[in-house]
C-alpha cells in the first residue's frame, strides 16, 4: 500500500516547519542533509505512518552533486515505501548517519560510502564493505578512473620480478614509458556508448 | 582440443582375440591412465551462479558419478580437479590461485561458465577478473551462461580424453625442476598486482571486441545525468480522459 508524498510532506511541514522539503516525483528531497535525521524519526515514531523498517540505502552519482535515497517501510502498518532524497556537493560529501534511529542502515551506509565515497557522519564503523581497505577511489562514481587490466605497469612488474617470474621486454618498456610520464595505465572509455 | 594419441605397439586385434581366451594385455599407461581418469575427485566448491549447475550435475538426474566424479572434496589437498563454477572477483581470485597451489600433482582446471573463462557479461566491472586463466593454467573450458550439466559432464569427458592421453614416461608432474606454484597475486591500490602472470596469460595481439564492436569498453563517458525533476514530474492527463 502506496502512502502518498504529499500526505507525508503535510504532515512533516505541520510539525517540523522549519525543515525544508521538496517533493520530487513520489519521493522527498531534504533540502538540508542536517535534517535527515529528524525527519526519519519523526516518520518512525509518528504513529500515523510507523514507518519502523529502512529497507534500502542507496547512492546515485548526478555527476553535479551525490545523491542519498533511503526507503522506509512500516511493518507494523503495512504501508510504503516513502523515499527520501537528500543530495550532497561532491566535493564536501557528509550526511549524518541514520543508525542512531534504524540499526539496518550500518551496512547499507558502508556500501554506499565504498562505492560512491559519501561520509556518513558519526556513522559507527565507517569502513570500506566490498572493497578492501586499501583499494583507492570509489569505483561507481562516473569520473572514478577504472585500471586498464591489460597493460602491466611498473609496480606489477617489480612484483612479478621479485618472485622470478619473467616479463617480456615489449611489456617492460611499455610499464616504464608510462613511469616516466607519470601515468596510470586507464581504460579509455569512448565518448558515446555502443548503442 | 589438440592432443596426442596414446600409441600402443600391441596390436588390438591380437588384444581382443586374447581377450576371448581370458588373457588380458594391456600397456602400464592405459592402465593407468584408465584408473586415474575414472576417479577424478574435483574440489568442493562454487563461487557463483554456474556452481548450481555444477551441483545439478552431482545429482541423481545427471549423475556425475558415472563418471567417477562425484567425490566433491572439501580440500584441496584430496582433490584432483578444480572445477571453477562462477564470477572470480579481484577480492577472491587470490584465494582461488592459493587453493590451486595447495593441490597435489597432477592437477586439473576445468573454468565453468563465461565469467570463469572471461570475465562475461561483467568483462567492463571494476570488480571483476578477466578469466582466472591470467593467473593459473586452465585444461578445459566449458562456454555458457550458465553450461548446463549436460555440458560439464562433456567438459569432463574432454578432460578425461586428455588425461588418456598422456605418458607416464613424458608427464610433466614426474619431471625434474616442474614449477607449477603460481604466485599469488595481492590486492593493490586500484585492483590486483600483478594484472596477470606473464608466464600463464598474454593479452592478445588483436583486440577481438574493437574488432568486432568498434570500442573496447562498451559502456560510454557519462556525461549527462538525467534531470529528475523533469523525469520524476506527475505527467499531464491526457485530453479526454475519464478521471
Amino acid at each position: 500500500m502506496d502512502i502518498p508524498v504529499s500526505e507525508v510532506k503535510k504532515e512533516l511541514e505541520a510539525r517540523l516547519p522549519d525543515v525544508k522539503l521538496r517533493a520530487v516525483g513520489n519521493s522527498l528531497l531534504v533540502e538540508n542533509p542536517d535534517d535527515l535525521p529528524r525527519v526519519a524519526l519523526f516518520l518512525k515514531e509518528n504513529p500515523k505512518f510507523l514507518l519502523d523498517y529502512l529497507s534500502s540505502v542507496t547512492g546515485a552519482d548526478y555527476l553535479s552533486y551525490l545523491e542519498s535515497v533511503y526507503h522506509l517501510y512500516s511493518m507494523a502498518k503495512k504501508h510504503g515505501p516513502v523515499a527520501l532524497r537528500v543530495r550532497v556537493p561532491k566535493n564536501k560529501a557528509r550526511i549524518p548517519s541514520l543508525v542512531t534511529v534504524y540499526r539496518s542502515a550500518e551496512l547499507q551506509e558502508r556500501e554506499a560510502y565504498d562505492t560512491f565515497g559519501i561520509i556518513y557522519e558519526e556513522h559507527p564503523d565507517l569502513r570500506r564493505l566490498f572493497m578492501w581497505e586499501d583499494f583507492e577511489g570509489h569505483p561507481l562514481r562516473k569520473d572514478y578512473a577504472q585500471e586498464d587490466s591489460e597493460t602491466l605497469e611498473a609496480a606489477d612488474i617489480a612484483w612479478l620480478e621479485a618472485r622470478g617470474v619473467e616479463v617480456p621486454p615489449e611489456m617492460k618498456e611499455k610499464a616504464k614509458a608510462l613511469e616516466a610520464a607519470g601515468q596510470r595505465a586507464v581504460a579509455q572509455k569512448p565518448e558515446k556508448p555502443r548503442n | 582440443m589438440t592432443f596426442t594419441k596414446n600409441k600402443s605397439t600391441s596390436d588390438p586385434r591380437l588384444r581382443g582375440e586374447l581377450a576371448k581366451k581370458g588373457v588380458v594385455w594391456t600397456s602400464l599407461d592405459f592402465l593407468y591412465n584408465w584408473g586415474r581418469r575414472s576417479s577424478i575427485w574435483p574440489m568442493q566448491f562454487g563461487l557463483a551462479c554456474c556452481a548450481f549447475e555444477m551441483i545439478a550435475a552431482a545429482c541423481a538426474r545427471y549423475d556425475i558419478a558415472r563418471f567417477g566424479a562425484e567425490l566433491f572434496r572439501a580440500s584441496p589437498r584430496q582433490a584432483d580437479l578444480m572445477i571453477i563454477s562462477g564470477t572470480v572477483t579481484k577480492k577472491m581470485a587470490p584465494q582461488v590461485v592459493r587453493l590451486y597451489n595447495q593441490m597435489p600433482e597432477p592437477k586439473y582446471v576445468l573454468t565453468m561458465g563465461a565469467c570463469a573463462i572471461s570475465g562475461g557479461p561483467f568483462i567492463d566491472g571494476y570488480n571483476v577478473l578477466r578469466g582466472i586463466d591470467r593467473y593459473i593454467p586452465v585444461d578445459v573450458h566449458i562456454p555458457g551462461c550458465p553450461p548446463r550439466p549436460e555440458a560439464l559432464l562433456h567438459g569432463l569427458m574432454e578432460l578425461q580424453k586428455k588425461i588418456a592421453a598422456q605418458e607416464i614416461l613424458k608427464a610433466e608432474w614426474y619431471q625434474k625442476g616442474l614449477k607449477r606454484e603460481f604466485p599469488i597475486p595481492e590486492y593493490g591500490p586500484n585492483g590486483l598486482i600483478p594484472k596477470f602472470n606473464p608466464e600463464v596469460w598474454r593479452p592478445p595481439q588483436k583486440d577481438a571486441r574493437r574488432i568486432h564492436y568498434g570500442q573496447t569498453i562498451l559502456v560510454g563517458k557519462k556525461l549527462k545525468a538525467p534531470d529528475l525533476e523533469l523525469a520524476l514530474a506527475p505527467k499531464p492527463a491526457a485530453p479526454g480522459a475519464v478521471a
